[in-house]
């Protein structure tokens, strides 16, 4: 017994940081399954790129701050933080784009402010909503689903700035970039889907990885990685919205359905808007948070200049998570109802 | 006789944990031999230390009254056997900080001779107040670990009606199992003293809550109830479940107020070792000498519960149950979620030792080095008394103690399941602990300032008094003076005032006589004056301070 005696409790759970993060890492399993059954090798390949810029950039902050190289590396956050930004860039951009993103998300968006647990925003989003400012033409632009017809060298190799013939034809808009534009020349929402890019739920290939995500998410909850109250209210709050101006117009506005199971909102709910460090953390706090980001998601789709609004919707409520926390704490217990347990 | 089904709530938060309580339940609770010496620390309990009545050198029997109690909340220190008071020292306590604390030491002779006892059985005979008063000086205090004086808690005073007795036999930490032994083996005792205490509160009802990890406790304990106003429920195993507030919540649905008492509302909890404490003191007329204590862990040789006298040294209290093992790595008073790891072990058993815990590593292993919070929020989930774990510990490390108040920092009962659940592995509760004596020294040197302040402006008070007293003695001299140079002016004007009368007199008979040679009469000698012309003083006073000098 040294002089320094432990402190109570002396006994602890088995919960680590690395094993909550590898959770979440092998939660995204089916829903990149489902991106590479549809739109083939390059997210893979992204994927790769993403993880070895954001290992190599976590370990060279961790370095020039002094902190603890292997053992901070050891928590897979840089990995989850890589893999969400991956996912989120069309599979066949050039490699510097994932890189920069990665690297600036790393940078900028984690260890300027702190490393984990200390950025207000969400790592990937700050990444990603850099490449999209930044690079808009390069980073809407996604193959035709299951259209793309190139091995995993010919798509590494295609990353790498050898462009195959004929990619431009293998090309085009995403589901939500296409109804965005088509409703902008007057077509009606029924006219549009008639498009081959549009499937049952919502996009041909969409509507899966959607799918795959929710699966994935539906597991993190199950294994209690996340609570239900963000993916739930996010979930909750675009499909309210959507289902109302749906029932008001339903020539210029789409269904719900197809709402929730386009772009990002299921990789968002499950996987963006659960990032504890920049997400509410109080229950109530959670699902004011969750509806904030459905309700932005919907309305940035809707009327803003962008197809889809799951990113910025995510920064735009990290900024007002500290004021949601400070309002929503729950009420202490044996505290007087009516003082709802604010702070005075 | 069927129980009717009670109806439980729940308690917000808390934690199944593995209870490890079969390692020291196999065997029947032991008398352990007496010790080589015994030493009763003064302060065994929450308040003022007893004082000592005996002498260094001087013969006591068991149960006699040692320390007296000091004050309110204090109760008084028996001998826990006969034998001869041999010191009067600073000795180590059982106490996380490791310092010392003036205790008395007995050597036993070995006779265990008691003092003489006054038995009450015919406890309804007496009034509250004498049964209080008896409760007291035979030293109880909780003996679940907290060790408040017993008797105040059964004095919740008239303006509060106590409708529930809740008699805690949950005993939710893990490895302890010295409540439920004494239920299986003493379920009369642990009645009889509810009784006592139901009476003394005169509580309609009572409620003795076990966790359902103790069926054989339940069992004679129902079996020993005949009183229909008692009543003995189940309740679910999770930890925090035998906090009071915990058990009161899961037992009645009430919430005890946020830093309030369980009497205000209407409750009063004890626990069951209080409650057989407490029939031994009034019915056998035995002050507290003794408690079961669970000696437990893998690092144990003999496991179990002995009946130990308060006051054993440990290190004799662990031989007793066959010694510790090689693979001990830690000494923990009290359970693993609250106990704390003890500095010494030649500290003794005091009245509120519930456990030692001799534990291998693999036992308590010690945490990883702690990784920054992620602000996943299962201490929220965790946490029994609905507070935000991770924002008391941001503003801790930020040493914003107001903020942390804001949070309600005081509501914490470092119960450890934040800590517990943190996938960070963040010591939380030492936070917690830290933030508060943070507050409370900040409260002290307030109060100090405060009290600084005071006396600095009561000297300037005192100053200011003292020049204005000052200046007051000074205005009085000079207004005196003031009086007295007046006096002057009116002698000179009565002098002159009768010279010219004189003058007018002798002009007047000059022209009378028409005396022509007048050079004489034209210087005359001044004419001495009157005493009863000038004029009083008084008035010159009255002249003075109408001038306002």
């Amino acid at each position: 017994m040294g002089p320094l005696l432990p402190s109570s409790p002396h006994v602890h759970g088995y919960s680590s940081v690395a094993a909550v993060m590898q959770q979440v890492l092998f939660a995204l399993v089916p829903g990149v399954a489902a991106l590479l059954w549809c739109f083939g090798w390059g997210p893979l390949v992204n994927m790769a790129i993403a993880a070895l810029v954001a290992l190599a950039t976590e370990a060279a902050m961790l370095a020039m701050r002094r902190r603890p190289v292997v053992s901070t590396l050891r928590d897979s956050s840089a990995l989850v933080t890589a893999l969400l930004l991956a996912i989120a860039i069309p599979p066949l951009s050039p490699w510097w784009i994932t890189a920069l993103g990665v690297a600036f998300a790393m940078v900028f968006g984690k260890h300027l402010y702190g490393g984990l647990g200390h950025n207000p925003f969400n790592p990937a989003m700050v990444g990603y909503v850099v490449l999209l400012i930044s690079f808009p033409l390069e980073m809407t632009v996604w193959p035709r689903p299951y259209a793309l017809d190139l091995g995993p060298l010919q798509t590494l190799s295609t990353i790498f700035g050898n462009l195959p013939p004929g990619l431009d034809g293998m090309t085009s808009a995403t589901p939500l970039d296409m109804m965005k534009t088509q409703l902008g020349m007057m077509h009606t929402v029924e006219e549009i889907r008639t498009d081959p890019l549009f499937s049952t739920f919502s996009g041909t290939g969409w509507e899966w990885v959607n799918g795959g995500f929710l699966a994935g998410g539906l597991w993190l909850l199950y294994q209690r990685v996340i609570a239900w109250q963000i993916p739930a209210a996010m979930l909750g709050s675009l499909f309210a919205l959507a289902l109302l101006f749906f029932a008001v117009d339903p020539d210029t506005h789409p269904s719900p359905v197809f709402h929730i199971f386009s772009g990002a909102a299921m990789v968002g709910a499950f996987f963006i808007a659960t990032d504890p460090v920049s997400a509410s953390t109080t229950p109530r706090g959670r699902l004011i948070y969750g509806a904030g980001i459905g309700a932005l998601t919907y309305i940035i789709r809707t009327w803003g200049g962008y197809p889809d609004g799951v990113a910025f919707a995510v920064l735009l409520m990290n900024m007002a998570t500290p004021t949601i926390d400070y309002y929503t704490q729950p009420h202490v217990f044996g505290a007087p109802e009516d003082k709802s347990g604010e702070p005075e | 006789m069927d129980n009717p089904v009670h109806k439980l709530w729940k308690f917000p938060g808390g934690l199944p944990l593995e209870g490890h309580k079969s390692l020291s339940t196999g065997q029947s609770v032991i008398d352990s031999s007496l010790p080589s010496r015994l030493i009763l620390p003064l302060q065994q309990h929450i308040g003022e230390p007893a004082e000592p009545v005996v002498k260094v050198g001087e013969k006591v029997l068991k149960g006699q009254l040692i320390a007296r109690a000091n004050g309110y909340v204090s109760v008084p220190v028996h001998a826990s056997t006969s034998g001869m008071v041999s010191a009067l020292t600073d000795l180590p306590v059982a106490h996380p900080s490791g310092l010392s604390a003036p205790c008395i030491v007995i050597e036993p002779d070995g006779e265990e001779r008691w003092t003489e006892r006054h038995p009450v059985p015919d406890y309804l005979d007496l009034d509250r107040g004498k049964l209080r008063n008896l409760i007291r000086e035979a030293g109880i205090v909780g003996l679940g670990g907290a060790g408040f004086p017993t008797f105040i808690k059964l004095n919740p005073g008239p303006h509060r009606p106590i409708e529930t007795l809740v008699l805690n036999g949950a005993e939710c930490e893990p490895y302890i199992t010295c409540d439920d032994m004494l239920m299986r083996e003493r379920a009369e005792e642990v009645i009889a003293g509810v009784q006592i205490m139901q009476y003394m509160l005169g509580a309609q009802r009572c409620i003795v809550g076990i966790e359902d990890n103790k069926p054989e406790a339940y069992a004679a304990i129902r079996a020993a109830i005949e009183d229909p106003a008692i009543e003995v429920v189940q309740v679910p195993t999770r930890y925090p479940a035998g906090g009071e507030k915990q058990l009161i919540r899961v037992l009645t649905g009430q919430e005890v107020p946020s830093q309030g008492l369980p009497a205000a509302i209407g409750v009063v909890c004890q626990n069951v070792a209080t409650a057989a404490a407490v029939y031994r003191a009034i019915v056998l007329g035995e002050p507290l000498v003794s408690r079961i204590v669970t000696v437990t862990g893998q690092a144990i040789r003999r496991p179990g519960n002995l009946q130990v006298p308060i006051g054993m040294p440990i290190d004799e209290l662990l031989a007793e149950a066959g010694g510790t093992l090689e693979n001990l790595d830690r000494l923990i008073m009290g359970g693993p979620m609250m106990g704390f790891a003890l500095p010494t072990d030649a500290a003794p058993v005091v009245k509120t030792t519930n456990c030692i815990l001799a534990a291998t590593q693999a036992e308590v292993a010690p945490s990883p080095q702690a990784q920054p919070c992620i602000r996943c929020g299962a201490c929220v989930e965790a946490c029994p008394a609905r507070l935000l774990p991770q924002q008391l510990y941001w503003h801790t490390r930020a040493k914003e103690f107001d903020k942390v108040q804001d949070y309600h920092l005081f509501d914490c009962i470092e119960c450890g399941c934040c800590a517990y659940v943190c996938p960070s592995h963040i010591p939380l509760v030492q936070y917690y602990r830290y933030a508060k004596t943070e507050i409370w020294a900040q409260e002290r040197d307030r109060q100090r300032a405060d009290l600084a302040r005071q006396r600095h402006e009561h000297r300037l008070e005192r100053l200011q008094r003292e020049k204005r007293e000052r200046a007051e003695r000074h205005r009085k001299k000079k207004a005196a003076l003031a009086a007295s140079t007046a006096d002057e002016a009116q002698k000179k004007a009565t002098i002159q005032a009768a010279v010219a009368r004189a003058k007018a007199k002798r002009e007047a008979a000059a022209t009378q006589s028409t005396s022509v040679d007048t050079t004489l009469e034209d210087h005359p000698l001044p004419a001495k004056p009157d005493p009863q012309r000038v004029q009083p003083p008084t008035r010159a006073r009255s002249a003075a301070k109408g001038k306002g000098v």
